[in-house]
Formats: C-alpha cells, structure tokens, sequence
C-alpha cells in the first residue's frame, strides 16, 4: 500500500472478529482517524443479535469520494482479523494482488455449535497463503495480556493497521486521545505503540508473502 | 459547518431535533433503536419508549392532532403490530407533522422475516420518503413533516439495515421551533365513524396531489448519463449504483410512494435499457410495469432476497466475478451468537433441556435457546406469540407445553395472550425470563423495568400482581442463577393442575450497573479440580481449556454467577482474588 492517496483511489477495510472483541472500537477509531486527515469517510456497523459473541464484521471505507458504505469481495486493501477464524471467514474480502489479512493468533471456539472444539480449523493462515493471500500473523492477544488487559487486542491490531495506511501517526494518536477514556488512555496507547511495532517487523512482512507468489 | 461522522439512526434523531420536533416515541427493534437513544439526549424533545408500537403509533396520533411535531419509530415487523391505527390515521389526517421511521432489516440480520414496508403504506395510501445516506436520512426529515403538514398526512420513512447502521459525513444545523398547531374538536374528521365515508374521497383527492407533487420534488431528481444504459433506484441501494455504474443516467427516487408516473416514463423513454435497483420488494418496478414500461430488468436479474451491495450488483451484471468464501481443505464453521458471559437465561434453558418438554419461544436473545447446546426452543414466530403457540400446542395434544417469553416481550404483546389462556382452560406453564431490561436490542428500559428512556425513575410494573390478576394462581419468583431453584420451581409449576407461572429474576450482565460493579471473579483450583469436564457443561464463554487440559476462567470475563460453582462436584471452583475487582 502506498503512503500517500492517490486520487480518486479509495480505501478499503474490513474488520472481523468475535462480538465482544472490540471489533467496532477498532474500526471507528480508524473511520474517525481518516475524518480527521479529511477523507470521505463510511463505515457499517453490526448491532443486535449478532453482537452477543457471534460473528462480526466492520467495514470501513475513506478516500476523495466514497460512495458505498459496504466493501465489495476481492477490493480490500486490509483485513483486520481479531480471531483467526474470522479472519478466514472474511479472507476472500482482501485482494489477491494488493491486499493484506492481519490476522490475531487468537482462537476462539463458537460455543453454540456442535463439536466446535474438535472441528475448529486450525492451519488457517497457511491456508490463506495457499490461496495467494497475504497474510501477517500477529499476536495481538498475548501482547495485550502482557500490558495488563487482553481485551485490547482491537487496538494492538490498529497499531499494527497504522504503518500499512495513509494516516499521520499524530492522526491516529489524537484519535486515540479523543475515543479513548482516561483511565484506559494509557495503557491504550502502549497497546497501539505494540501492535505498530510489531507490524514494523520486516522479517515478518517479508514472511506475509505468499507460497506462490 | 460542522460535520460530523453519523450513523444514519444517529442522523434522523439530529434530524428530528433539528426540524423542532417535540414528542417521540416507539419501542425497540433493530435496526432502529439508535434513534430514540440518540434522540433522548436532547431535552426539547419529550422522548419514550412505550410498552409497544401500537400505543407508540397512538400517543403519536394524539400528540400530532394536538399540535406537537411528531416522530415515532420501529423496525419493520413492528408496524404489523402499529398496522391498526396505521390504516385509519391517514382518513383524519394530521395536524402538526407526523413522521414514521419504519427500519426494515432485508437480510433478517436480526429480524424473524424480509417485510418491505412500502405495501403497507400503499394500503395505508401514506407517502414515503426513502434517504441514501447519512446526511440524508438528517435532512429527510424535516422534509418529510413539511410534506406532512402541507398535505395533512402522516408520513413514513423507510430506512433499511445498511443505512440505519452505516455511518457518514453530516453537516449539522440548528433547531427550529414549528409553529404551534392547538387541537380543534372537529368529530367528523376525529371522532364519528360514519363520516369517515365523507373522508374516503378525500384520500384519494390527497394521494392525486402528492403524486403531482412527486413529479416535481426535489429528491426524486435525474442524474444524467448514459448513453444506453439508464438505473431508478431508491434508498441505500443509490450508493451501490453509483459506485457499480458510474457512468450510467440515474433516476434517483427519494419518495417511493406515490410515484411520479410521468418523470418515470420521461426516464426511461431516454434508455435502451432500465435497471431498477430496490432493496426488498419489486415495489417500484410494479409500478413501473403498470405504467407499460417495458425496457426495465429488477429483480429477474438483481433478486429479491436478502441485502444488495455493490458486489452483488456487479455480479449480477455480469461486470466481474466476486471471490466466494475460502472453503476447501478447511471448513469454515459458523459462529452464530451464544448467551453473554453471566447469562441468567442459561440456567433456564439447562433446565428445560432436562425436562424435555415442548417449549414454545418468542422474539429476545432467547431465541437462542433453540440453538445448541441447549436446543430448547422450538418455535419462534412474532412478539408475544409464545403464549398463544403453546396453548394451541397444547390443545393439539402435547404435554406439558412451556411457553417462555422475556419481560419486555411480555409487557409489549404477552399480557393479552396469558390472559387469554387462563380464560380459555390452559394449563400451560409460562416462563417469563426476567432481566429487567430490553436485552438483544441493547438493553432499553421498559414498563416492567422501573426506568424511562431517559434513565429516570419511573413507575415499575409488578409481573407478579399483573399474573395473578390475570388468574394465575400459581406464580413463583426465583433467582435465575440458583440452578436447582429454577428446576423446582419448574417441576412444580408442571405438576400444576392449573396455568402456572415462573418468573426468573436476574438483572442483564449488559447493564451498566451490571457491567460496571464490583465483584470477585471465580477461579478453577487445579489441585481439587478432576478434570470432569462439568463446568465446561455450562457453556460459559469465559470458561476456557488452557494448555494444561484444566478448565480456567477469564478473570476479567467472569461475572461471579457461580452457576460453573454450583456444577462443580468438587468444589474446586470459588471466588479468588486479593482484592475485589472492579469491572470496567
């Protein structure tokens, strides 16, 4: 991905994971980071049923003129996994060429399906990767858990999101500053500054390649 | 100006406050719960929740003959239950502005079925506005109480889920009051019957001028293109088009009923082909087709089921394939919703699972217990269809029938239904799972609650009284976290003779009281654990298996029910921490 806009190119984004996760946090501080650049900006969001620990997907679109709330299959510039899973659910979101699937090596296991535990797909980045996907496996959860709260994985996955998007870094840490409240404020932005690091790793992103490429 | 990223609910309650609108009201339904949420925030405005949209429609007819500027609001199913007053409202006509937001939900996201509205306010013969977007669904609505002040009509917008629940960029203005508007007695258009045939005429007289009026408004507007290809859309499904079809001529309609029959002839007589893009029904395509338009495509090419999105459209104009899900080797498995960490309803549906009885369910997070790993609920129709289901269940020769319903559930259509079964001979057992709070919408106080929308205190509705005032001579009260409590007080209310009722107590974990409290999470002790696997029997989504093979709880998931406690044989489950903790 570039680092600059060009014109009339609009950004794609997808986020999924569990409800609970955070998965709407994450997604609006990134829309609300892109209004504050001056972007054209949508989202969509899931409310009801489906929030009570079923799956859930965000999708967050910014540029010049964004017309279409909802990102098409295969236009995704990033895949924002917070579950593995999930990720793999919304995987065909990303683009062949282009895209990239962040993905928390985190599993959750649906509770209201038969034989969950022994049937949950394991493997599944090298799978994405045998398809053409980029893939970046990250563990956001246990860097989490290591600053005090495992629940803020949502934002070591935006910190990672944040090197690979056309946002100023002050764009996100304002953002930060504005969505997050002040008992949270700094533990949170350690978390951003982990999952940042984290997606800095070249060797990693080296790795995102895929098999057959 | 101010711009601010909205969702489009948050957009119509800015909307409504905007336009000078003073009473509000309609019961919960997603998607368009967000609006009176939102709304309720601004105190020139008197906004409610009411028991259900049927009183919500008439406080809403009262207030607007009585010269309040009016919003009422629900989710598509919900004017089925308003659908009385509905049809008759429109022969009287309104004084200050009347606005329904109908929020239909195509893709049943959260829904029982697709309803596309629109057929309801055609038999209504009530015009309909349809906004694109967020700035739109803002400015709507003071365009939709003009339009129903100038005419005398109440008016409906539709929204549909994308839009509801989609945020943009909207420009903000400020208030302005409406001109006060006094009650006049007037019975021959309000109050006799009989000289509703004197109104009859009138209708129709009105419906002619708002379809004039349709020719010529500004948001039914043409986006020229071309050359051959021309697109009549409506709603959120104009953004689709836009970004699927750039090029292509655009008849854009922001009122949906009545059509502009000329503006639409005049559209397509520019195109070798039309497409029609609508959301749900072929609503305007019919129209279009009685109007002997013949170089039209809808739904043969785009489908009636389910939401469109821009996918969708460029798949079904053979424009580029769209990537399916990546199944093969792995298989990806479903994730559908489960009960929250703490869920009082567990207990319950772990119950009646044992019991094997015939359950008959209602419309609320409950619903999932008809999903494993309880499966037991074993139908769902519409709301406060529970009670009614299960007598005629019963009558048809089940035994021991169950009905089980949420408070909110009951209160909005529950309470005619057991009073009809007492009165009918039942002997049927009814469940009311009482938490206190609208929960799958996201917990939205009710009559039974003790709040108001706006968090007040308010007068709280004794379900036990209004039970046994219903007849009922057995009711019991339990603590819905006391497993063996909520068995006995169900194989009691079985062995009744008569109807029975069992009101399990236990607020939602989802309330900020619940939510944001202090308590003592519990803890898996792996010396006295045996690895018998009954807590995981509990299906608690903080009870994880970690590397050991032992079962373990996610301190800051748990909510301290101690129902994993109570299943423990062992009792190597208890509260362990050094200090309580608080939940944030």
């Amino acid at each position: 991905m570039a680092s600059t806009v060009s014109d009339g190119k609009v950004f794609n984004l997808l986020f999924a994971g569990v409800g609970g996760q955070g998965v709407l946090l994450g997604a609006e501080i990134t829309a609300l980071a892109a209004v504050s650049e001056g972007y054209d900006v949508k989202q969509t969001e899931v409310h009801g049923v489906s929030q009570r620990g079923g799956s859930v997907e965000t999708h967050v679109r910014f540029g010049a003129r964004v017309w279409s709330p909802v990102v098409t299959p295969g236009k995704a510039d990033l895949v924002v996994g917070l579950e593995v899973l999930e990720a793999l659910r919304f995987a065909h979101f990303a683009s062949l060429r282009e895209g990239l699937i962040l993905v928390n090596q985190h599993e959750i296991i649906p509770g209201s399906v038969k034989n969950a535990e022994q049937d949950y797909p394991h493997g599944s980045v090298e799978f994405m990767r045998s398809r053409g996907y980029r893939v970046l496996p990250l563990e956001a959860s246990r860097l989490a858990r290591d600053l005090g709260d495992a629940r803020m994985a949502n934002v070591v996955m935006i910190g990672a999101a944040s090197i690979l998007l056309p946002l100023t870094h002050d764009a996100w840490l304002e953002t930060l500053h504005r969505r997050i409240p002040e008992r949270f404020r700094q533990s949170n932005l350690e978390a951003f500054a982990a999952g940042r690091e984290a997606a800095c790793d070249v060797e990693a992103l080296r790795a995102s390649r895929p098999e057959r490429s | 100006m101010k711009r601010e990223l909205l969702l489009g609910n948050q957009a119509i309650a800015r909307g409504a406050w905007e336009a000078g609108v003073q009473f509000a009201a309609g019961y919960p339904g997603t998607p368009s719960t967000e609006i009176l949420e939102t709304l309720s925030r601004y105190p020139e405005v008197h906004s409610q929740w009411s028991a259900n949209e049927k009183v919500a429609f008439e406080e809403g007819m009262g207030a607007a003959i009585g010269g309040l500027r009016t919003m009422i609001t629900m989710k598509h199913v919900g004017l089925n239950v308003a659908a009385d007053p509905f049809m008759v409202f429109p022969y009287a006509g309104t004084n200050a502005g009347f606005l329904l937001i109908s929020a239909d939900d195509p893709g049943m996201h959260s829904s029982q079925n697709e309803q596309d509205n629109r057929y309801l306010a055609r038999m209504a013969k009530v015009p309909v506005i349809e906004p694109s977007d967020a700035q739109e669904c803002k400015d709507f609505v003071r365009l939709a109480l003009e339009l129903s002040e100038s005419f005398g009509t109440p008016v409906m917008m539709r929204t549909t889920t994308r839009l509801a629940h989609h945020k943009g960029l909207v420009s903000l203005g400020e208030r302005r009051e409406a001109d006060p508007k006094p009650f006049e007695r007037d019975p021959r258009r309000f109050a006799v019957p009989i000289y509703r045939r004197l109104l009859r005429p009138q209708v129709e007289a009105r419906l002619e001028r708002l379809q004039q009026h349709a020719e010529t408004v500004s948001v039914n507007r043409i986006e020229p293109g071309g050359p051959k290809v021309g697109v009549v859309t409506s709603g959120i499904s104009y953004q689709y088009v836009k970004e699927v079809l750039p090029e292509a001529g655009v008849l854009r309609l922001g009122m949906t009923y009545p059509l502009p029959a000329n503006l639409l002839r005049d559209f397509c007589s520019r195109y070798e082909l039309v497409y029609v893009v609508e959301e749900g029904e072929a609503f305007i395509e019919e129209f279009m087709r009685t109007l002997g338009i013949t170089n039209l495509q809808g739904k043969e090419r785009f489908g009636v089921i389910g939401e469109y999105s821009p996918g969708r459209l460029a798949g079904a104009l053979g424009l580029e394939e769209v990537p399916q899900p990546l199944n093969g080797e792995i298989k990806i498995m479903p994730r559908p919703p489960m009960f929250c960490v703490g869920c009082g309803h567990r207990t319950v549906f772990s119950a009646l699972r044992q019991l094997k009885v015939t359950v008959a369910g209602d419309i609320g997070c409950y619903t999932m217990g008809a999903l494993p790993p309880y499966e037991a609920s074993h139908t769902t129709f519409s709301m406060g269809a529970s009670i009614g289901t299960a007598f005629g269940l019963e009558r048809a020769g089940q035994e021991r029938v169950v009905a089980i319903i949420g408070d909110s559930t009951f209160v909005h259509a529950g309470i005619p239904a057991l009073i009809d079964a007492v009165y009918n001979g039942s002997h049927l057992t009814l469940v009311i799972l009482d938490n206190s709070t609208t929960g799958m919408t996201g917990g939205q106080p009710h009559p039974a609650s003790g709040k108001s929308l706006t968090g007040a205190e308010a007068p709280k509705l004794n379900l036990l009284a209004m039970c046994e005032a219903a007849g009922v001579r057995q009711v019991q009260l339990v603590d819905t976290w006391d497993r063996k409590g909520v068995m006995g007080a169900l194989r009691t209310a079985l062995a009744h003779p008569g109807p029975s009722v069992v009101i399990a107590q236990g607020q939602c974990q989802q309330l900020p009281e619940m939510k944001h409290r202090e308590l003592v999470p519990f803890y898996v002790d792996e010396g006295l654990c045996t690895q018998c696997e009954a807590c995981f029997k509990v299906w608690c989504p903080a009870i994880l298996r970690n590397e050991r093979n032992f079962p373990e709880i996610v301190p800051a998931q748990c909510t301290a029910c101690t129902v994993c406690a109570q299943v423990c044989p062992t009792e190597a489950i208890y509260p362990f921490a050094r200090e309580p903790l608080l939940r944030t």
